[in-house]
């Protein structure tokens, strides 16, 4: 029978290349975050008012760039998603892998 | 004219006993030890009667038969095959590619001439 | 405008509403509309996150304190940027253990936990309550500014009213749309879609709001981050704190939510879907954000001073005369807090009647040992009870706190409420280890501090918590001040409330999972949820057959309803393939049945109610660990199953390995035999058949009978050294041998050699070259054995060396305490190919057997150097057969038994 993923040592190049999409989907927040916080590090408490619109425009920029690159990503990883599986427990015993295996690994 | 046997057995001793016993009852024998230059010489000069050693130098005596029996000019030769190991499956595979008799060592010298004789009249 | 004619636009546009929902539920009914389920209408119903609080609030917030509103938005974006970390697995376990609220998860991830359902439950209703009282608020206050006739309509005035009706409008229609059916997976497909629409006109009412304060109002967006910076306050400056601290806290809440995880879990029915809101749900909060800060500044430079900046979307397009611009507003602010009010009443009216009002119930008629009567009907009636109920506290609760005006206060205050059912959520999802003791003791220390730090004093001193005690904290313990606990007193009383929950909350909760030991049932739940992307299907928890269908089938057609409680069990008959509406109580079935009764009543309550039925209340231990363990076993099914059939293939390949040894032994042994046969037969032919010759003996000469006898005299011989070698490799081979061990020069063992071996083919001339110093050597060994094996390699020497001038050469060297002597001959060698097979029995080189030999001898002679601790080799291109025999100097002992290193038979050889 097909070997889980995990134990895969030698992967094909499109699961590699998934494998490191997904990745870079669990970065993706925390990069988000980070630029999110930039803000903090460049206040200026000495000036009168806060340069509110100059700051306004990066978050903007920010965040319309995550959600690009967010739109990117689900193009490719809801390949890795199949049909929902049905709720109801099968009255088989289980005998069928996971049709997204290659998703399993890190989806813990 | 005698009729002529040849055999091919590359144990001096045993190819002398059996020149011996069937000279004395009439045929012309001709041995010889090496297998490779039997098939040539049986082509060459088929002998009425071949009897062949099952273990030879070089060559198996289930290949001379296998190309003793593809000949047409042979085909039809009696065939008297000794063997020393005495296995069923020898004597299966002897009689599979259409040997005439089989006999194992050591043998009764009369069952030698009588399967001769027989083999050669019929 | 006047009132009368903003109540009928109002009612007119529930109407609209109405029919959407109704159009929709008929279509989901028939199996139509897919489109109805498409990633579009999911994206567009999670946009209840933006209420009323979002809509009007946004642009007050704004105009108070800069940009930090945007953090409400920029957390959310975050967690759904981020969906594969963890929303993914949230949908994928709620949808496949049909969880009906968050508090259902978290009861059903904690062993089924009816007391931690009951502090969730408490929890959101706490939390909740004041969120909606808020939308009531919002939808009254638009009403009194927007309609501009309140002279002659007093009612306009009276927002307690307005606010009234609007509860008793939500209410009807969220009953009417929320309790129709009570079906698996709690899905409401009407409400789902009026969201939806609600969704797009609450978007539509502040982009144009947006747009027409951007370009006509303001000359365009350079023109308004001009009068942002103009208008810019000193407040506006971000604060590190509150900056993080939100965004974070706003993160926490896009999860735990009730009415967010209702549209994101409860509602979710494809991964998909999810993937496609990762992306377009952030796009809807930009969208929604985008314009507050334009619309904030230009209200401010506006508006008269003194304008409460929470209406600047409704006042603004007003104040500019734009009627038509301020119905849209008005609009979108009334769909943004009723879809906030129907999805949060609904789902806190589950949780209610699932995890309070059905339990108690079924306690109460357990207790006095009733018939569970019609639980469909009871659930249901609950269900629209607890949504009256719901939405009666939230008026209740804007009537006693009066009409704050600071309406995001009141957001903030719910946000952290819920947040404190994080650490227990996310135990629930990753960690196995965290226990249903952990989660109650965090989420009771978490909730009891929010509403100590917080919620308490959010209304004010005086109103439920004395200014003394604000002031001078508990029991006058100065330390004990709600905003400032354990002397924390720098932080603002949102973060220094969120910080101590939720700190305090997790680390409970971390303590008590690891002190505690869960029970099986909770360890078995804990495995599923934590690996749902490892295993094949959905939990499985009923092991033993315990009740009859017939006792199941009554209950089940209560909660289903009759034709789908009966449709499920002939179903589940007939995949059991059998006919008729009752199928065998298999833990499957059991499971199966649970599964879809916890998606109407929850998962405590369905395992509850089906443990009564089956007569015990409480599922026995030894059920539970077999439970347990057969749960244990899917959950490790692939990587057991792998390591199975590694296991497997390993016996296998043991197995085939040994058959395949025990087959060649076999193999061997009859080619031994049969060599054995073979090597006996020949000597005995020629024996007879001279035999037979001379006894018929008339006729033979006197030459030929001497001939003859002596034909038969050397068969003899042969045979007898052909039985003696047997016997003798037999002896060397399996140790046996005795060797007789004492001093000898190896000169005069190598002299008595030669000697021997000239016997054979005497008529040869046979050169040997020797050099007599090296060979005098006093050694320790068997001597005997020795010369056998000197002998041998001579006789072959003589036998098959094919030079016609033979020589030998023996040459001896020393190293160390090894002797090497070696043989070699001027012959044509031995072929590269036969080299390996030389010292193996029976081997024969070539089938001159004028000397008679078997091809034993070789074999025997390496027998003979592993005896004697050394070894026999053949030297290749020494222009000639080479033979090196090594031994020790000084054989201290007899070696131990001396593994043979050759197998009983192979073929060709020398001797």
């Amino acid at each position: 029978m097909k070997l889980p993923s995990r134990t895969t040592q030698f992967l094909a190049r499109d699961t590699y290349r998934m494998r490191r999409l997904m990745d870079a989907a669990r970065m993706l927040p925390v990069v988000g975050l980070v630029l999110l916080l930039l803000p903090l590090m460049r206040l200026d408490s000495s000036a009168e008012n806060p340069p509110t619109a100059a700051e306004a425009v990066y978050l903007f920029l920010v965040w319309i760039s995550l959600i690009v690159i967010a739109f990117v990503m689900s193009l490719w990883l809801r390949r890795t998603l199949g049909p929902p599986r049905p709720p109801v427990a099968p009255l088989a015993p289980p005998h069928e892998p996971d049709p997204d295996a290659p998703a399993t690994p890190e989806g813990r | 004219m005698d009729k002529r046997v040849l055999v091919v057995e590359d144990e001096p001793n045993i190819s002398e006993a059996i020149r011996f016993i069937l000279t004395r009852n009439g045929w012309h024998v001709d041995v010889t030890a090496d297998g490779v230059a039997a098939i040539g010489d049986l082509q060459a000069n088929p002998p009425d009667l071949l009897i062949l050693d099952l273990m030879l130098p070089g060559v198996s005596g289930f290949d001379i038969l296998k190309a003793l029996r593809a000949d047409p000019a042979t085909q039809a030769m009696p065939v008297l095959m000794l063997t020393a190991k005495g296995q069923t499956a020898d004597r299966e595979e002897a009689q599979r590619l259409g040997v005439t008799r089989f006999m194992t060592k050591p043998f009764a010298n009369s069952d030698v001439v009588a399967a001769v004789r027989e083999m050669a009249g019929s | 405008m006047s009132f009368n004619l903003l109540v009928l636009t109002c009612i007119a546009y529930v109407i609209f509403l109405f029919i959407v929902a109704s159009a929709a539920e008929r279509s989901a009914q028939q199996g139509r509309a897919k489109w109805l389920r498409s990633p579009l209408v999911y994206t567009l119903s999670l946009s209840v996150y933006c209420t009323a609080w979002t809509f009007y609030g946004a642009v007050g917030y704004a105009a108070r304190s800069g940009l930090e509103f945007m953090t409400i938005y920029l957390g959310p974006t975050l967690v759904f940027v981020g969906w594969w970390v963890l929303l993914r697995k949230l949908v994928r376990i709620g949808r496949e253990n049909r969880v009906t609220s968050i508090a259902d998860l978290i009861s059903a991830r904690y062993g089924k936990s009816n007391l931690l359902g009951v502090i969730v439950t408490l929890l959101c209703v706490a939390a909740g309550t004041p969120y909606i009282a808020l939308q009531l608020q919002s939808i009254a206050l638009s009403f009194t500014v927007f309609v501009s006739d309140q002279g002659r309509a007093p009612l306009a005035a009276d927002r307690n009213l307005i606010a009234f009706w609007v509860a008793a409008g939500l209410t009807f229609f969220t009953i009417a749309f929320g309790t129709r059916n009570l079906d698996a997976n709690e899905q409401h497909h009407g409400v789902v879609t009026a969201i939806a629409v609600e969704a797009v006109v609450k978007l539509l009412a502040l982009i144009a709001v947006g747009i027409f304060v951007v370009w006509f109002v303001a000359t365009g967006p350079s023109d308004i981050l001009a009068r942002i910076d103009a208008q810019a306050l000193p407040e506006w400056t971000i604060q590190p704190g509150r900056w993080t601290g939100l965004i974070l806290l706003s993160a926490i809440a896009i999860i735990c939510l009730p009415r967010m995880f209702q549209v994101t879990v409860v509602e979710n029915i494809d991964d998909k879907h999810l993937a496609t809101a990762s992306w377009a749900f952030p796009l809807y909060l930009f969208l929604i954000s985008l314009f507050v800060l334009p619309i904030a500044v230009v209200g401010m430079e506006l508006m008269p001073e003194g304008a409460n900046p929470d209406m600047f979307v409704l006042t603004l397009p007003l104040h500019l005369g734009q009627d038509g611009l301020a119905l849209l507003s008005f609009l979108g602010g009334f769909s943004a807090a009723t879809s906030m009010v129907i999805v949060a009443s609904l789902a806190l009216a589950t949780m209610v009647s699932n995890h309070i009002v059905v339990p108690l119930w079924l306690k109460l008629r357990a207790a006095r040992n009733l018939d569970t009567g019609n639980m469909r009907l009871l659930v249901l009636s609950v269900r629209r009870l607890s949504i009256g109920l719901v939405l009666a506290l939230g008026y209740i609760y804007y009537i006693i706190s009066g009409g704050s005006e600071a309406l995001a206060a009141i957001g903030l205050v719910a946000f952290v409420g819920v947040a404190q059912a994080l650490p227990a959520l996310l135990g629930a999802l990753f960690w196995r280890g965290a226990s249903r003791n952990g989660a109650a003791l965090g989420l009771s220390i978490g909730t009891f501090l929010w509403f100590y730090a917080l919620f308490l004093p959010s209304f004010g001193p005086d109103v439920l918590l004395p200014a003394q005690l604000m002031e001078h904290g508990l029991f006058g313990q100065s330390w004990l001040r709600p905003y400032s606990l354990f002397g924390l007193t720098t932080l603002d009383p949102l973060l220094h409330a969120l910080f101590w929950s939720l700190s305090l909350n997790t680390l409970a909760f971390c303590i008590g999972s690891l002190l505690s030991f869960p029970s099986p049932i909770e360890r078995v739940q804990g495995a599923l949820f934590v690996n749902i992307f490892d295993r094949p299907g959905p939990a499985r928890s009923w092991t033993t057959p315990v009740a009859q269908a017939e006792d199941l089938l009554p209950m089940a057609q209560r909660i289903l309803g009759a034709s789908a409680g009966q449709a499920f069990f002939r179903a589940q008959a007939q995949a059991q393939g059998k006919n008729g509406f009752l199928p065998d109580i298999t833990p499957d079935f059991l499971q199966g049945l649970e599964l879809k009764m916890s998606g109407s009543v929850g998962a405590a309550t369905a395992h509850a109610m089906i443990s009564q039925t089956v007569g015990t209340t409480v599922v026995s231990v030894e059920d539970l660990m077999a439970v347990a363990s057969e749960t244990a076993q899917i959950i490790e099914y692939s990587s057991q199953l792998e390591a199975k059939s590694e296991e497997l293939s390993r016996t296998a390949r043991k197995l085939r390995d040994a058959n395949e040894k025990l087959r060649t032994l076999s193999d061997q042994k009859d080619a031994f035999l049969s060599q054995i046969s073979h090597e006996l037969r020949t000597p005995m032919t020629s024996i007879r058949a001279f035999s037979e010759i001379m006894m018929d003996a008339d006729g033979l000469s006197p030459e030929e009978q001497t001939h003859f006898a002596r034909i038969i005299h050397d068969e003899s011989i042969r045979l007898t050294r052909l039985l003696d070698d047997l016997l003798d490799l037999s002896v060397l081979e399996h140790g046996q041998v005795s060797l007789d061990i004492r001093p000898a020069n190896l000169r005069d063992l190598i002299d008595k050699s030669i000697t021997a071996s000239k016997s054979v083919q005497a008529q040869r001339d046979f050169r040997i070259l020797r050099s007599r110093d090296p060979e005098d050597v006093q050694i320790v060994t068997d001597p005997g054995r020795l010369t056998q094996v000197f002998i041998n390699i001579l006789s072959n020497a003589r036998k098959y060396c094919d030079a016609s001038d033979p020589q030998m050469k023996i040459i001896v060297r020393q190293k160390d305490t090894m002797l090497e002597i070696d043989f070699i001959d001027n012959g044509s060698g031995i072929p590269r190919d036969k080299q390996a097979l030389i010292f193996e029995k029976f081997s024969r080189l070539t089938d001159s057997l004028q000397a008679g030999g078997a091809g034993l001898g070789l074999a025997i002679c390496r027998e003979i150097m592993n005896n004697l601790g050394g070894d026999i080799d053949y030297v290749p291109g020494q222009g000639g057969a080479a033979f090196r025999v090594s031994l020790p100097v000084l054989l201290e002992r007899p070696p131990a038994t001396a593994v043979t290193s050759s197998s009983p038979i192979d073929a060709a050889g020398a001797d």
